[in-house]
This record gives C-alpha cells, sequence and structure tokens, in this order.
C-alpha cells in the first residue's frame, strides 16, 4: 500500500507543476537555511574534550574586586601570583597555568628564514591533562618543569618541516638563539574550539605548533602574546609586572571524582579568603569553577552572528511550512471529487490519511533533495559571514546530509497534518452530488 | 465602494486559509524589519571613515629573531631608514598599531589625574614625525611632532611623553567647551600630564567590533618608539607603485635585517586587505540578511498567490453570479484586493509586535541596538504592497470570469 501511495503522491505532484514546485522550493531554501547556518553552530559549540570535559576546570580568582571587575565577575585570566600559589598548592590530580608567547625557530639549515608559529608555554602535566598524542617521545616531566629545563615538544607538522618527519625526540632545536632538547613530537592536535585558551584565540585558531616549559618563559622574561589586561599601573619592568595585578594567566585544574570539584571550590574560596585577610583582596571571596562546556559558555565561544543567522534560518524555517501548509491545503481541498469518491468506494479516513500523509512525504523528500544543494552552495558561502578559522570547521557530513532530509521530511509531513486532516474530512455525498 | 462587511463574512468561510496568510505576512515582516535593521548597522559600520587615506598604503608586521627588547630601537630605526629609501616609497614610519587592524593599546584618558573614573576612553598610537605624512591624516589645528620629540621607551616601563596630538573627537570629549590646543590631560594612572600640541581631523580605533563602538573615534598620536621586538611599519607608496612596493618592501626588510619573521595573516596587507578582513563579518552578516529578506519576501508572495488562485478557483460559480448581477469587472478586482488588505492588516499588525519583541530580545541576549520604527514602518508598507502585488494576478484572472459561469453547473 505504501509503495501505491507513494506513487499516487508522484503522480499528484505532477499534476499541478507549479503548486509543487512553490512547496518544493519554499522547504528546499527553509531547510537549507538553517542545516548551513546549524553546521556552523554545531561546529562552534561542538565539546572538543569529550572525554575529559568534565574533569577538567579553569578557576577564576576574582583578585580586582566589584570596582574593576566586570559586573561582579572575576576576571577571566589569571595575575601570576595567584596562579603560581595555586600550582604550589598541588590541590588537583594534575594542573597547569599556560600562557601563549611569540617565539621563532631558527632552523639549522642557513638557507631557510626564522619561522614563528603559535606556541604556549605550560607545565608537563598538561599534555596528558588535555589527552595529547604523541607521535614520538613524550612530554617533559616535572623534575624538568622544576628545574626551569630547556626542553620543547613540538607538533608533527613543524617536525615535518625542520626534520623531513623524522623521529627528532633527543635532537636540539634553536629558538630565538638558545637551544632546547625536544622531548617529544606531538601528532596532529587541534581541538575546536581551542578549550584550553578560548580567552586569547576567541576559540577559534590554527594548531599550537611549540610548547617549552612555563618556568623556562617565566625565567626569559617571555611576556603573553595574548591579552594583558591591569587595573592599574603595574610599575616598572618584567618583576614588578609579575609581581603586578594585572591578568594573563590561564589556569587549569583536573579533578576526576565528583567530590573533588566541590573541595577545590572550597581551596579557592579558603585562598580569597586568606587573601582578603593579608590585606590584598578587600573584598570577600569571589571565585568560580567552570568546566570545560560551562568555561566555552562563560567565555561565549559561539559568535553571536552563528546564534543571530541560526534564529533567522529556523524564523525562516517556520515560515516557509506555513506557507507549505496554505499550499498543501490548496492542493488537498481541490481534488475534495476526488477524495469523495474513494471514501464512497469504501475508502476509510485512515486510509485517506495514510495517502494524503505520504503523498506530502514525498514533497518533503524532493524539498529535501533540493534543500541538499542548497546546503552544498550555502557550505560556499560561509567563508563570507565567518573568519576562516570558524568557516573550514563546518562541513556536509552524513550526519548533516541524513539530518538534512529528515528535518524536510518531518517538516513537511507535520505542516501536511492539518491540511490532511481537512480532506478527511470531506463528506462523500456532498461531493457526489454536485456535476 | 469597499465591500468590507460581505468579505469579512466571506472569510469566515476561510478561516483556516485566512489565518495562515496573515501568519505568514506577521512572521515575514517580524523577520524582514530585524534582517534590514541589522543590514542598516552593519552597513553604516562598515561605511565608517578611518581618517586614513587609505589607498597607497601598505602595512606590515615584523618580529625580530633572537635580540631581547633592549637591543631593538636601533634595528627599528635602521629599518625605517632602508623602508623609506626604497624606490616607490613616499613615507614610512613604525608603530604598535593603526586603524582596522584588530589589535592595539588602549587606556583611559582623565582630565584630574586622582579621578576615578576616566573622562574618555581611547586607543594610543605610538608614532614619529613621519606619521602623519605617511597615514594621510589631516591635521587641522596645532603642529606635528618634530625629530627630537620622539623617545625610546620600553613598553613596560612607558612614561607618558610631554607631547601628544589628538583627535578632533578625543578633543571634544576632553574639553567640550574650550580649544584643547595647548592644554594638558593624563593617561591611565599616569600622573604627569601630555600637552596637546596638534589636532587631527580623524583616526579610528584598532578594532572594528562593537565593545570598541562608543569611542571609535578617540586616539592619541604619541612620539614613542616602543623597544619592542614585534614591530607594525606603515608604509605609503608614491601614487600608483603600491603593488611594486608590497613585493620589494619585504625583500628589502629582510635585506636589511633577515633574523626575523613576518607573521602569519597580519604580516603584509595593503590597507584594501587591511579593510575586508576587518569588516568580513559585517559585510557577510548584511549580504547574508539580504539573501534571506528576498528569498522569504518571494516565498511569501508565491504563498499568496497560491493560497488566493485556490480561492479565485473555489469561487468561480460565486463570481459568475455577481458578474451576471451587474457587478463590474473592476468590482470584483477590488473585491480581492481589499480582501488581501483586510489580512494584510491584520497580518502586519501582530508582525509589527513580533518584530518589536523579537528586537527586545535580541537586545537582551546579543549586542543589538534597538529596533527604530522606521523599519517597522517600512515593512508594513512593504508586505502590504507585496500582498497587493501577488494577489494581482489571481484576481485580475477572478474578474475575467464570465456571467456565464453562473449559469453553467447545477
Amino acid at each position: 500500500m505504501f509503495a501505491y501511495y507513494f506513487q499516487l503522491g508522484v503522480r499528484s505532484l505532477r499534476r499541478n507543476p507549479v503548486l509543487t514546485a512553490l512547496m518544493i522550493m519554499a522547504i528546499g531554501f527553509g531547510v537549507a537555511a538553517s542545516m548551513t547556518t546549524y553546521s556552523v553552530f554545531r561546529a562552534t559549540s561542538n565539546n572538543p574534550i569529550p572525554q575529559k570535559s568534565s574533569v577538567l576546570f579553569a578557576p577564576q580568582i576574582d583578585n580586582w574586586g566589584p570596582e574593576d571587575n566586570d559586573k561582579g565577575e572575576p576576571p577571566s585570566a589569571m595575575t601570576y601570583t595567584d596562579a603560581m600559589a595555586l600550582m604550589r598548592a598541588h590541590k588537583a590530580q594534575r594542573q597547569t597555568a599556560l600562557y601563549p608567547i611569540a617565539i621563532s625557530v631558527v632552523p639549522d639549515d642557513a638557507n631557510m628564514l626564522p619561522i614563528m608559529e603559535n606556541s604556549y608555554a605550560w607545565y608537563g602535566d598538561a599534555f596528558s591533562m588535555f589527552d595529547v598524542p604523541f607521535l614520538y617521545g613524550s612530554g617533559w616531566t616535572s623534575t624538568e618543569d622544576d628545574a626551569h629545563a630547556a626542553v620543547t615538544v613540538i607538533s608533527r607538522a613543524l617536525n615535518e618541516k625542520l626534520f623531513h618527519g623524522a623521529n627528532s625526540v633527543g635532537r636540539a632545536l634553536n629558538i630565538d638563539g638558545r637551544s632546547y632538547r625536544i622531548t617529544g613530537v606531538i601528532d596532529t592536535w587541534n581541538p575546536q574550539p581551542l578549550f584550553f585558551d578560548p580567552v586569547n584565540t576567541s576559540g577559534f585558531d590554527d594548531p599550537t605548533q611549540i610548547f617549552i616549559p612555563f618556568t623556562r618563559a617565566i625565567d626569559l622574561k617571555l611576556s603573553t602574546a595574548g591579552n594583558n589586561n591591569c587595573n592599574k599601573d603595574p610599575g616598572d619592568g618584567y618583576e614588578a609586572w609579575l609581581r603586578s595585578e594585572c591578568i594573563w594567566i590561564q589556569y587549569w585544574a583536573e579533578l576526576p571524582q565528583s567530590t573533588a570539584a566541590a573541595s577545590y571550590k572550597d581551596f579557592l574560596t579558603g585562598y580569597a579568603a586568606e587573601q582578603q585577610r593579608a590585606g590584598r583582596f578587600r573584598w570577600a571571596p569571589n571565585v568560580r569553577l567552570n568546566d570545560v562546556m560551562k568555561w566555552m559558555d562563560v567565555q561565549k565561544v559561539v559568535p553571536p552572528e552563528s546564534k543571530i543567522s541560526l534564529l533567522v534560518s529556523l524564523g525562516f524555517l517556520l515560515i516557509c511550512l506555513v506557507n507549505t501548509v496554505g499550499l498543501l491545503l490548496a492542493k488537498f481541498m481541490k481534488r475534495s471529487s476526488e477524495i469523495g469518491v474513494r471514501r464512497a468506494l469504501g475508502a476509510s479516513r485512515r486510509e485517506i490519511y495514510a495517502q494524503f500523509l505520504i503523498e506530502s512525504a514525498t514533497v518533503g523528500l524532493a524539498g529535501g533533495l533540493l534543500g541538499l544543494i542548497l546546503t552544498g552552495v550555502g557550505m560556499l558561502g560561509i567563508g563570507l559571514v565567518f573568519e576562516p578559522q570558524i568557516a573550514r570547521l563546518a562541513h556536509l557530513d552524513v550526519q548533516l546530509i541524513a539530518l538534512t532530509l529528515l528535518v524536510a521530511i518531518m517538516a513537511t509531513v507535520m505542516a501536511a497534518f492539518y491540511p490532511t486532516w481537512r480532506a478527511a474530512q470531506v463528506q462523500p455525498a456532498w461531493q457526489l452530488k454536485s456535476n | 465602494m469597499l465591500q468590507i462587511k460581505p468579505i469579512l463574512v466571506a472569510l469566515k468561510r476561510h478561516k483556516s486559509g485566512t489565518i495562515l496568510i496573515a501568519l505568514q505576512i506577521a512572521l515575514t515582516l517580524a523577520i524582514v524589519c530585524n534582517a534590514l535593521f541589522i543590514i542598516q548597522q552593519r552597513v553604516t559600520r562598515l561605511q565608517r571613515p578611518t581618517g586614513l587615506q587609505e589607498s597607497d598604503l601598505l602595512t606590515i608586521q615584523s618580529r625580530f629573531v633572537g635580540v631581547t627588547d633592549d637591543g631593538v630601537a636601533p634595528l627599528v630605526r635602521s629599518d625605517v631608514l632602508a623602508l623609506r629609501q626604497v624606490t616607490g616609497v613616499e613615507d614610512a614610519y613604525a608603530t604598535n598599531s593603526y586603524p582596522l587592524r584588530g589589535g592595539g593599546w588602549s587606556t583611559g584618558t582623565r582630565l584630574n589625574p586622582d579621578a576615578k573614573k576616566p573622562t574618555a576612553q581611547t586607543t594610543q598610537y605610538f608614532v614619529d614625525e613621519h606619521a602623519l605624512a605617511t597615514m594621510g591624516a589631516k591635521l587641522i589645528a596645532g603642529r606635528n611632532f618634530n625629530a627630537g620629540e620622539v623617545i625610546v621607551a620600553d613598553p613596560k616601563s612607558l612614561k607618558t611623553p610631554p607631547q601628544a596630538i589628538v583627535t578632533k573627537a578625543l578633543a571634544e570629549k576632553l574639553y567640550p567647551k574650550e580649544p584643547a590646543l595647548g592644554k594638558p590631560f593624563y593617561l591611565g594612572d599616569d600622573k604627569t600630564p601630555a600637552t596637546i600640541i596638534g589636532i587631527v581631523e580623524r583616526l579610528q580605533v584598532p578594532w572594528s567590533g562593537t565593545w570598541a563602538e562608543n569611542f571609535n573615534d578617540n586616539a592619541v598620536l604619541l612620539p614613542v618608539q616602543l623597544t619592542s621586538n614585534f614591530t607594525v611599519y606603515m608604509i605609503r607608496a608614491k601614487p600608483g607603485q603600491l603593488a611594486d612596493i608590497t613585493k620589494s618592501v619585504p625583500a628589502a626588510l629582510f635585506k636589511n635585517n633577515r633574523m626575523r619573521v613576518i607573521t602569519g595573516e597580519r604580516g603584509i596587507r595593503t590597507f584594501a586587505m587591511v579593510r575586508e578582513q576587518a569588516y568580513k563579518s559585517d559585510r557577510g552578516m548584511a549580504i547574508l540578511m539580504g539573501v534571506v529578506c528576498l528569498v522569504l519576501l518571494a516565498i511569501t508572495a508565491a504563498g499568496i498567490v497560491g493560497l488566493t488562485s485556490f480561492w479565485v478557483g473555489q469561487r468561480r460559480k460565486q463570481i459568475g453570479v455577481r458578474r451576471a448581477l451587474g457587478a463590474t469587472k473592476r468590482d470584483i478586482l477590488s473585491y480581492f484586493l481589499t480582501e488581501n488588505l483586510l489580512i494584510g492588516i491584520v497580518g502586519v499588525v501582530i508582525g509589527a509586535g513580533l518584530a518589536i519583541g523579537m528586537n527586545l530580545w535580541l537586545v537582551s541576549h546579543f549586542e543589538m541596538a534597538r529596533l527604530s520604527m522606521v523599519y517597522v514602518l517600512a515593512g508594513v508598507v512593504l508586505l502590504l504592497l507585496l500582498g497587493q502585488g501577488a494577489v494581482l494576478a489571481p484576481a485580475m484572472r477572478a474578474s475575467r470570469v464570465s456571467p456565464i459561469e453562473a449559469t453553467r453547473s447545477v
């Protein structure tokens, strides 16, 4: 019966080509707009580290107080003072302070110019905290952190460029004129959004290529390559800046047990209270502890453009559906006499329902197919609105293709409920009487 | 002349169709109003002038490798002198940032150094005496820096220099009632003032986003050469030679000192590229909203045509009867136009409410401005006209129904 109704549906679509084309286009455009914008939303609201997102936490400590903070929320980065206090306390299973640095590699090959790559200074713990995959070797250890050692971990891409992909563990790398020993080469690792530092990257950036120990970077007096915010003049020189209330460090703690987060928060509150007693903070403890997804939310990683365009497209789809309801109503009611004949010949209401819902599903399928083509076109247009770092994350995969067809068919069938109900209400006697 | 009462009676018999058209008009109005408003906001934003003469301008970002900050000053000096010697280069200077660059310095300005709240927020451009000529900024009062005033300073222990050039917008914020030229002001927490020695007509801040919107034209030029191994060079080409120097200038820099990196996507950009990148998402958003509006209006119009055609088809008999009883073609035409107008009015009234509601929601969730009533009015007129236009073809067909139809059936 399904195949027969499907055939009937296809035939009926051919009977009013203009009306059918209108419906298919409305559904196609509506679905395509929604799916294109959804693909960007999906990419930007992605969970970058699903296996650990609930055990990694970003603490915040309000060192600026109600006068300088943003509507009572603690600053989104940390001072050197607070980050070091948390590192020393060592209350989490693993922890790291981190900040972006601007360093350049000087290749041994004299014909090559210096290369600058995205780089971070962090602690050895970070590699295991963030599940960074290694191609060769491993990260450095806490002994090397404590020794402020000149060690480095580089990316696969940089290893290709400098060592033609060979195992470079143990070899020396010239960074800004100083020699570093390579302890590991990481495999391709580019979590998007860039959860460990949304503050300095807005969430989307090219992969990091070089890591060096945080302690080493401080020894070399490297300033942050990201944002540095001060509520008052830090004074002269690097040492004064380290001691100042300027915020520029991102901090992460790994707290695997469910109770650990609560006790870590208590620890943060205790620390802030201690600072208050010492006279550094002239306000009550104001701390936050957010896991990865909460932190992405607080940092507004999903660009407002993505949310607005998704909302507008969903509104657009809604209008297309209202339009479809109207057109289907017109189409079905035109066939009142046909329905009358079928009913008079013994078709039940249920059969009328089945026939018309299947017919509208065929419209939905056709709309979905058109929508797929238009989504493909829309994908090309994403680069118009969004940064290349975001635009390249959105792609048409099997999941999105299935979703496009499903949304098109479901939406059309839902839109068809009212017109079908009206069609099923047709009184056979009335229709047979006339003509 | 308008047969409103019979129309209302007839519409009661087509409740669902009427509601669907009205609903579609209402939703379309809500989205079109807000989309037009977003387009207007974005377009105004990307039309803001920078205060620069943007043609023939090249920007380069360079970072020295293996040099500590205190060794940088002579290298930058040497770079700048080398740049000014390149064939086709009119003038050049080194700085920390420039309008629309996407990153730079900002601080508060005060008239009273002990005041808690700054008088105005501003960006700082650290430049030399060649900056105004290179930028093509228009000095409207006072004078330029001279070479002797330019000091070398570490960005981590920077003191306000004695002289400053400010934009007209900032001068008027600081001294709204009197001429600002020759007057002092304080930057950040510094207790020593700078004196305004010159005023330029306009210079935009490095940011194009909404957060810098309330100090978009506030800029201070300071005669300081920062000793940071990261430097930005602004280079003005002789007319028509921009394409040539875009190639020759980086080569000249590497020839002057090869221990450097010219970095990433902001490395070498003509100002046209700077502008395009800064406003990329604004332009894209405007285009997207424009396309959505057009497709939406087309679909709504198509929906009205479809449903009205259906109604005309259903009522051929009644139309025939009316024509036989003496109604003119014009009467039939005006019947359908009026019917559409009535539905349209209901739709736009609901739609105006929805548009305002949607805007209020956007305002509370995103950095958006309040919708101006002009847009609602424009949207209302647009949709009513669209409805009338869409209904015209089916209504014409209805008016051509022959009175004989009345006699045919039964």
